[in-house]
């Protein structure tokens, strides 16, 4: 299969990728870009490891191909600190205990840092509705929600 | 996954180009089903092994939504399901759309899904998703899930094949009496969405009428309509998120509190979204009560044919014709 290139914005650093057009973002992101926040957990769009934004949307990466992240504004779990300092979201989930093996995690602080930018003061219900795509097999949902509650109430 | 080419087509034009060109070429919006399908490899006589994959999200006001009193709501089928859950046109004049597009998978599907790529999305029928499952749907000569398991299948209409239709905006597309453009070759046509999907019965290898080189542009809703009332219920298995066991699409036109119209949609029960004018027929020029609601929904379901594992969704789909009918007429 011919290779092409394809111009990536990550974390507001242009790369130029030469790859196969059947890898999906998340592969490229992390084989070629180097990047290995992001996770690969189910590659089917249910699990939501995959999460990464575009244009500040979250997304699940597994189920879009490299071209469909040309032109667009990716961030990923990476991008998230500033000058050095963790994101609010990250600091609560370690403060909180809100992660074991930590699969999960970059996938669902994504979705989590994401709602409480658009929605800084949600109810539990719309936290659980903003995870809803991420799954989490050995934290369980009340530490995170616990997390992402205090980075809200903290905020207040 | 399969090798693939990858074009990016600039307009609508360009796209239909491609798809005309390229007999195994297929359009891709998000990919968020197309990719699923493309990584499990499924293939068969009728299903070819598309390899060239044809990006439409790359065409200029591809997702504009536009409304007007007088010509009512304009999607571009390029628009998100968020975009259109978000959009202030949508919420104000739509309600019953702005939640069925809330419905579907997780937010971050429904911020690449977009509605042109969830109406046309496959079944999940697990053996037409299974590559080794040589089943009718692909060109072969057996249905699988009439001798094996069957419980997320249809209970009505189904015929050689027991797909059940898998979106959750199809029936508040057909409840709202929408219209969708398609443009192919040959140009462009409006088709009413109640005759845009297709059984078993008149092609089992398809779900809608779109031919290989047509797109839908464009879904068109008519103005709303005053004194109308609405509902969308949806019953799954996650309380998260998960497709449909049954979901519902209810509008009524009440005059003085009886109904002068109605259109009532299911999906999750037959391979196409199920538009019951046996239910509407028992509630018309009537004033909606728990009796009346009720004996709407048994009629409903008396040409339900359940199989081997799937009683239990006639029961769902009775049970939410009544609570949708009830909470459309607030009784
Ligand atoms: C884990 C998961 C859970 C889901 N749960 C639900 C659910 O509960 N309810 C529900 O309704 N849906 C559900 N979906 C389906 C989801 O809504 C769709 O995948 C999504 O809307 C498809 O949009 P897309 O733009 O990504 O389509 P794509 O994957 O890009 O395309 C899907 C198909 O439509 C065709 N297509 C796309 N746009 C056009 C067009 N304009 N003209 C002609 N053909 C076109 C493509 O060729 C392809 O065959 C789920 C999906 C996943 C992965
Ligand atoms: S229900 Fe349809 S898609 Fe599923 S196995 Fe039978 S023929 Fe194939
Ligand atoms: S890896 Fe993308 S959703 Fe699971
Ligand atoms: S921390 Fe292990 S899966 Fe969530």
């Amino acid at each position: 299969m011919a290779k092409q290139i394809f111009r990536l914005k990550v974390n507001g650093d242009n790369y130029e990728v030469f790859v196969e057009p059947n890898r999906c973002l998340h592969e490229v992101i992390r084989d070629e870009i180097g990047l290995t926040g992001t996770k690969e957990g189910c590659g089917t769009g249910d699990c939501g490891a995959c999460t990464l934004w575009i244009n500040g949307a979250p997304v699940t990466s597994c189920l879009m191909l490299v071209g469909e992240g040309e032109g667009a504004e990716v961030t990923t779990i990476e991008g998230l600190a500033r000058d050095g300092e963790l994101h609010p979201v990250q600091k609560a989930f370690i403060q909180h205990g809100a992660l074991q093996c930590g699969f999960c995690i970059p996938g669902m602080i994504m979705s989590a840092a994401a709602l409480l930018r658009d929605n800084p003061h949600p109810s539990e219900l719309e936290i659980r509705q903003g995870i809803a795509g991420n799954l989490c097999r050995c934290t369980g949902y009340t530490k995170i929600v616990e997390a992402i509650e205090a980075v809200a109430a903290g905020s207040r | 996954m399969r090798p693939v080419k990858y074009l990016a087509a600039p307009t609508w034009r360009d796209a239909i180009n491609a798809l005309a060109k390229y007999p195994t070429a297929k359009a891709i919006a998000g990919g968020s089903d197309l990719l699923g399908w493309i990584k499990d490899d499924i293939t068969g006589a009728k299903e070819p092994q598309w390899d060239i994959l044809v990006d439409i999200r790359t065409i200029k006001e591809g997702a504009a939504i536009r409304f007007s009193r007088n010509e009512g709501l304009r999607i571009g089928s390029l628009a998100t399901l968020t975009d259109l859950e978000s959009a202030k046109e949508v919420q104000e004049n739509y309600p019953l759309l702005a939640s069925a597009v809330g419905h579907p998978a997780s937010p971050g599907i429904r911020n690449v899904g977009t509605i042109g790529g969830n109406i046309n999305q496959r079944p999940r029928c697990w053996y037409l998703r299974g590559a080794e499952f040589d089943c009718y749907k692909k060109g072969g000569d057996f249905c699988f899930a009439v001798t094996g398991k069957n419980e997320y299948h249809a209970i009505l209409e189904g015929e050689l094949c027991y797909i059940v239709h898998p979106s959750d905006v199809a029936p508040a597309l057909l409840a709202l009496d929408a219209k969708a453009k398609i443009l192919g070759p040959k140009g462009e046509k409006t088709v009413p969405f109640s005759e845009y999907f297709v059984g078993p019965r008149v092609d089992v290898i398809r779900e809608n009428i779109l031919q290989h080189d047509e797109v839908l542009t464009e879904i068109q809703i008519p103005p709303p309509v005053p004194s109308s009332k609405s509902s969308f219920l949806k019953v799954t298995n996650r309380g998260v998120y998960d497709f449909a066991i049954v979901n519902i699409a209810t509008w009524l036109k009440l005059n003085n509190g009886s109904v002068e119209d109605s259109r009532i949609v299911l999906s999750g029960v037959a391979p196409t979204p199920h538009r019951s004018t046996a239910a509407e027929g028992v509630i018309k020029g009537k004033r909606i009560d728990e009796a009346l609601a009720k004996q709407a929904a048994d009629q409903a379901l008396v040409r339900a044919r359940p199989m081997s594992d799937n009683a239990y969704k006639v029961e769902i789909a009775k049970t939410l014709i009544r609570r949708s009918l009830l909470e459309a007429a607030g009784a």
